[in-house]
């Protein structure tokens, strides 16, 4: 069955709407994603229905808006294969849920002695973090090179972990570039080590069907609103083993099982980690996207994004002037190139005019456009809503910019 | 020229194009008459915060007038600085730390003008009227 994308778009009210008198075409799904119909509508029901606060009523509409909440998180389980549902920790969104691991397994387990390693594709959001609590601790943070093509340099990790490295965390997929990093080997190079890793999956779930279990992770985390649900929810997974061992990271209600003013003592999972009144109609919301997404096929989707994203670099490419940054990395939903020598922010500023949504900059992801010697970059992101029409109009856009920049 | 006699013949430039096209066509052309700064000044201290491209700006004293000169990495950010130094530079301190901005608003850059926008026009007029507030400073200090 082809992929009806004209039809799919009619799901998502917010692209069918004019910018500056010109039909919008929305390439910052990378920053944030459209929402479904669906989505909206299972929100605005919930806070018409069964609004109420969860895990503490004993009345009708809480036992509904619980049941609701945690059917979220089975469904949330279930969409990453994870073994158990109190792995799935709830949070505020993907940031959070790195400074969940951050804070609440750093103060655990690093010290002077220890080292944790990164990369040098990271999202500021998993960079910051580790520094933080690094400098914290007293331990050393160190980062994976990339190589001439964008893609992380292997060899020089696994000459980088030792017995002192506590934990590696890398991203799934990278932001600013797209390139998919090879997460699987990275893991398994860990794991002779017994190292464990958290994969940054802000990108990584948009574009890819994930099963924790496959893939072997110790923690993955995502935020729901680049994934077609709300904002304000994120996800974290771990290993039962690895969370039960770690303290709380933020304290207050609903994460305590007893309070006196000599000792608290902690719920259990996932509860441990989830205080004070969670975001209930976003967290319902996201199951109704992933029941979406789900219902088309993150195959199907994976296919018709590699499709258009493939007449993307192309297309551009084609475009005398126009340089696709990492080009020859494996890639998943993002362009991000360079035109002539103009700076992104000129280009941006007149794509824009075109209604045409990008992003310029450096996608909050500093330490590689410095190692690229860039100030940023354009970056036109994904989804499977968009078409080769769209790229089409950016492409005319280019070759406006390059006239009047000439 | 005072400040508001500049801004109304700048008002009156923009109001030939009606097509943001041959707007942002001129503001193009006047990023390439820009007083440039002296090289020596581009550092850090003259960088302004808050942009997406680099804007280096520095001021001087001469005769009681602000002399303003910068430079920026991107051309629509030259075009749009050298816009505020044809305004402000030139000029007397305290007319520089009064003066209206309202017809930023009139030649349709409104957009750039919200605290928002990633471009930093509000901290090029921030840190020009900052400049001016200190030469104020500075000259009262002189004649007492
Ligand atoms: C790779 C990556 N990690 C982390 C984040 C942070 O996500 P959020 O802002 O939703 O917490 C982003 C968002 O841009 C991202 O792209």
């Amino acid at each position: 069955m082809s992929f009806d994308v004209l039809k799919i778009r009619k799901d998502f009210p917010a692209l069918h709407q004019q910018v500056y008198g010109k039909p919008l075409v929305y390439f910052d799904n990378a920053a944030t994603s459209q929402k479904p119909e669906a989505v909206i509508n299972q929100i605005a029901e919930y806070y018409r229905t069964i609004n109420s606060n969860v895990h503490r009523g004993v009345h009708y509409m809480s036992q509904q808006a619980t049941d609701a909440f945690e059917g979220s998180r089975k469904r949330i389980q279930e969409y990453i294969n994870a073994a158990n549902h109190h792995e799935i920790i709830i949070t505020k969104g993907a940031t959070d849920s790195i400074n969940l691991v951050a804070n609440s397994f750093g103060r655990k387990f690093l010290d002077e002695n220890a080292e944790v390693i990164i990369s040098s594709l990271e999202h500021h959001a998993n960079i910051v973090p580790w520094q933080v609590i690094c400098e914290k601790q007293k331990a050393k943070l160190r980062v994976i090179p990339v190589t001439e093509a964008g893609t992380l340099d292997l060899k020089a990790f696994e000459q980088m972990i030792n017995d002192k490295t506590k934990i590696v965390a890398v991203g799934h997929i990278s932001n600013a570039l797209g390139v998919v990093n090879p997460i699987k080997k990275i893991i398994a190079i860990a794991h002779q080590h017994n190292v464990p890793v958290m994969v940054d999956g802000a990108q990584g779930i948009v574009h890819d069907s994930i099963d924790v279990q496959a893939m072997g992770c110790d923690f993955y985390c995502f935020s729901s609103h680049k994934f077609y649900g709300p904002m304000g929810v994120g996800v974290l997974y771990g290993k039962e083993k690895w969370l039960e061992e770690m303290p709380p990271y933020q304290t207050g209600g609903e994460m305590i099982k007893s309070v006196t003013f000599e000792k608290t003592t902690y719920n259990e999972l996932p509860f441990k980690f989830e205080t004070g009144t969670p975001n209930v109609a976003d967290v319902i919301g996201f199951k109704s996207a992933i029941d979406y997404i789900d219902g088309i096929g993150m195959e199907s989707i994976k296919a018709y994004e590699d499709e258009i994203l493939d007449y993307g670099i192309k297309k551009l490419k084609a475009i005398d002037g126009v340089k696709i940054l990492a080009d020859g990395a494996p890639k998943a939903g993002v362009i991000s190139f360079l035109i002539d020598d103009i700076h992104p922010y000129d280009a941006g500023t007149i794509i824009d005019k075109f209604g045409i949504a990008v992003r310029t900059g450096n996608h909050c992801a500093q330490p590689i456009m410095d190692l690229l010697c860039i100030p940023g970059s354009i970056r036109a992101s994904l989804a499977f809503y968009n078409t080769k029409d769209e790229i089409d109009r950016l492409a005319e856009a280019i070759i406006t910019v390059k006239e009047m920049f000439a | 020229m005072s400040i508001q006699e500049t801004a109304t013949k700048i008002v009156n430039e923009f109001s030939l194009f009606d097509d943001w096209m041959d707007k942002y066509n001129h503001i193009i052309e006047m990023g390439k008459t820009l007083p440039m700064i002296d090289e020596k000044y581009k550092t850090d201290q003259y960088l302004i915060s808050g942009c997406q491209s680099r804007v280096w700006v520095s001021a001087e004293l001469a005769e009681g007038k602000v002399i303003f000169k910068a430079d920026s990495d991107a051309v629509i950010t030259k075009g749009i600085v050298n816009l505020l130094i044809r305004v402000f530079s030139n000029q007397a301190p305290e007319e520089i730390i009064d003066a209206d901005m309202s017809f930023i608003d009139e030649i349709g850059l409104k957009e750039h003008l919200s605290p928002t926008r990633s471009n930093g026009l509000v901290s090029m007029i921030k840190q020009m009227k900052l400049y001016a507030v200190v030469f104020k400073t500075k000259m009262k200090e002189q004649q007492a």
